[in-house]
């Protein structure tokens, strides 16, 4: 079934092919992106790629929205192997090890070689650009970039005896309260949670941020070695399992990825960890008075980056490359970075588009839209090793088994590790 | 003279028997067979890595898969899923069925609104299930809330998730199965029912010893469309659940998808597709000669 669909699919790319041929010298590039959060961001892309095209006649990008980052990475590899022409692609971050392992991407180093090319590679915040970095070599440009932030409903705060002007900074400070928070009604029934922390789709990145603030980075720089068995990655997870198990201030089982910002909105959980990239979106859908902090500490402050980078496949021509490094500037340059962080709550990608009018007047009026860039000081890169969606399916479901209280943290993040040392070792020295 | 008379004179008509059955046999050739074959060929062989070539491994993904916990987890979620959604789905259709085959009041409305979930796409309807599910503000939640019941994590909980997903299956195929239902009642003389009657039969009895029976081939064609579907209507699965938590949703298509899309084990993902059709083939040999038997086709 699925070898006709690929038949149809190289049948209608090779009508568009001939189509491009016979369109005389203009480029046609063809690029998939995910989207993670609400909103209606398809049109937010619609629109820059509109204002490129009528700035750049010659040149044709056909966007594809593409589901979730894995479903993005799946099709836009699925793509590259029946050689239908994909020429960038806005895909996880964290695919990086990924992508170079299946040798589908070009270092950007080969493609931005003027002095103008080199000083814009250079003008990302540096903690977005630890994810680009292997081998010596810039590998991704920074998009939609994010940390996750803890959103608060302010007015839940007041009600329950809490300054709004204060939201907890620690651990402790975050259980007691949620613990204010949670509310019942007269026969026992849980009303409003004190505190959500989602553990479906990115599961593994909110407990990197967990274990971060506890002292400990999962990985490696190689991208060879995880340390899910260390005493301070248990320890993080029992403190997330004791959230909704002990405390019963957190839903127990998981908490859904998608439907959190809606259940925030409604003023069903009181806080919640989730992207900056929602901020918009729970911006607009929440009729009460909210904020945003960065998320509590344990041992320190800590968050990992997320989100998607552009990349350029390697199956490309000169001339296509260009023309995607000119769509690349294009879409990071300070005045369309500030469009796209208004529009989403993504971080702006370089400190540039924080001192366009626009966004220093927006920022100004709304302070929450800056913390998760305040948050960069605190922040790591996030999990990012050789074949890094079976190493992070692991780690997923590692954390997943803990949350329904099917195995101990202990039990579950060893054999996670286990498993995780079978995946890798073939990529260790 | 025709070709057919030329070929019957030549006493040549097999040629013509194959002519007509090559279209068909192409394709099944070319999209069914040679990717089994394929499949199994790649079985033997170790996924290729950038700087370790794809090797013969003999029986090696055979062992894996044996010693893989998901595997059998996906298997077991799979016999559930099966058991849980083809009997509830196939007398939900005949019940469905012999209700708006009677008369009863704005019967159009009944059936369009029992066809109606068979023509919505799945991932839509999945996409509307999910905030049904959703804890606390979804619908069944607040259901539960004006019975004084507590909230629950409908899909977060190892408890439940099946049955969740077994629900959607259940409300998407009971529709489509009644239609197949509904015509093959259309198709029964009035007569029969007539002399039952005269004959004395009650109701229940001319169900029982008519009605049934006469339904058996079409009874034999939507078990096997159900059983069929549970083994490969993953969509929903990719809304509501990715399979998780940990793999307690996972149905064995999604994780031979998981293994070969997101994993890029393709080896792997062969020797997984080969259990799944050695399951499905064993499964269509065992309908076909035990059912068979009680079916009369007229």
């Amino acid at each position: 079934m699925r070898k006709i669909w690929i038949m149809l699919l190289c049948a209608i790319a090779a009508t568009g092919i001939l189509s491009a041929a016979t369109a005389g010298a203009a480029v046609e590039l063809n690029m998939y992106y995910p989207v993670a959060v609400g909103g209606p961001i398809t049109n937010v892309i619609d629109g820059m790629i509109a204002d490129f095209e009528s700035a750049n006649p010659d040149i044709h990008v056909k966007a594809v929205y593409a589901g979730n980052y894995d479903d993005t990475r799946i099709k836009a590899l699925s793509a590259l192997k029946a050689n239908q022409p994909v020429q960038l692609s806005v895909l996880f971050s964290i695919d990086l090890y990924e992508l170079m392992d299946q040798d589908v991407i070009v270092p950007f180093d080969e493609i931005a070689v003027s002095p103008e090319d080199r000083q814009w590679l250079s003008s990302f915040y540096p903690a977005l650009m630890e994810n680009s970095l292997a081998k010596g070599k810039i590998w991704g440009v920074p998009f939609q970039r994010s940390t996750i932030v803890m959103y608060y409903n302010k007015d839940a705060f007041k009600e329950a005896g809490l300054d709004p002007s204060k939201p907890p900074s620690t651990w402790q400070e975050m259980t007691e309260a949620a613990r204010k928070l949670t509310q019942r009604d007269a026969s026992g029934n849980i009303i409003r949670w004190g505190v959500s922390i989602p553990s479906t789709g990115y599961a593994y990145w909110m407990f990197q941020a967990l274990c971060i603030e506890n002292g400990l980075e999962l990985m490696n720089k190689d991208g060879n070695q995880t340390r899910f068995d260390s005493p301070a990655v248990i320890e993080a997870l029992q403190f997330w399992r004791d959230l909704g198990a002990k405390d019963k201030v957190m839903p127990e089982g998981t908490i859904d990825w998608g439907t959190l910002r809606q259940k925030f909105v409604e003023g069903a959980t009181a806080m919640m960890w989730h992207t900056t990239g929602n901020l918009t979106a729970v911006r607009e859908g929440s009729k009460f008075d909210f904020g945003v902090t960065m998320l509590p500490a344990n041992k320190h402050r800590g968050s990992p980056t997320g989100g998607g980078n552009f990349y350029i496949f390697k199956n490309t021509s000169q001339a296509e490359r260009q023309a995607a490094l000119k769509f690349i500037k294009f879409m990071t340059s300070p005045e369309l970075t500030a469009r796209w962080s208004m529009a989403t709550g993504y971080v702006a990608t370089s400190p540039a588009a924080y001192k366009t009018a626009a966004l220093e007047k927006y920022v100004t009026d709304f302070p929450a839209a800056a913390v998760a860039r305040d948050q960069f000081q605190y922040s790591v890169a996030e999990l990012s090793v050789h074949e890094n969606a079976r190493v992070k399916k692991i780690l997923d479901d590692a954390v997943q088994s803990v949350l329904t209280g099917a195995a101990t943290p202990k039990a579950a993040m060893e054999s996670a590790q286990q498993q995780a040392d079978r995946v890798l070792k073939p990529y260790r020295p | 003279m025709s070709i057919y008379s030329k070929l019957q004179e030549h006493n040549a008509l097999w040629v013509y028997a194959w002519l007509l059955l090559m279209p068909a046999t192409l394709l099944m050739a070319a999209f069914t067979h040679f990717p089994i074959l394929g499949s199994i060929f790649l079985s033997f062989f170790s996924t290729a890595r950038s700087g370790r070539p794809s090797r013969f491994v003999g029986m090696g993904n055979y062992s894996t898969m044996l010693n893989d916990p998901v595997f059998w987890l996906a298997l077991r979620n799979n016999c559930i899923y099966a058991l849980g959604t083809i009997p509830v789905s196939v007398c939900l259709a005949l019940l469905m069925a012999v209700w708006v085959n009677g008369k009863p009041a704005g019967r159009i409305v009944v059936r369009t609104a029992y066809f109606t979930p068979t023509i919505l796409p799945m991932i839509a309807v999945s996409n509307i299930w999910l905030f049904f599910y959703t804890p606390q503000i979804g619908i069944l939640d607040k259901i539960c809330r004006l019975f004084g019941l507590p909230g629950h994590s409908w899909l977060g909980s190892p408890d439940t998730v099946l049955a969740c997903l077994m629900a959607l299956a259940v409300w998407k195929d009971a529709g489509f199965f009644m239609i197949f239902y509904l015509a093959a009642l259309q198709g029964i003389p009035p007569e029969l029912e007539e002399a039952a009657a005269i004959e004395g039969s009650g109701r229940w009895y001319f169900f029982r010893r008519v009605t049934l029976p006469l339904l058996m081939p079409t009874t034999l064609f939507v078990v096997v469309n159900a059983t069929i579907n549970s083994f490969k209507l993953v969509d929903h699965i990719f809304i509501l659940t990715k399979g998780g938590p940990d793999n307690t949703s996972s149905l064995l298509l999604y994780y031979i998808y998981e293994v070969a899309f997101s994993f890029w084990d393709t080896a792997y993902a062969a020797t997984l597709t080969v259990a799944l059709l050695v399951i499905l083939g064993g499964m269509a040999v065992l309908q076909f000669v035990y059912i068979e038997k009680r079916v009369h086709y007229r």
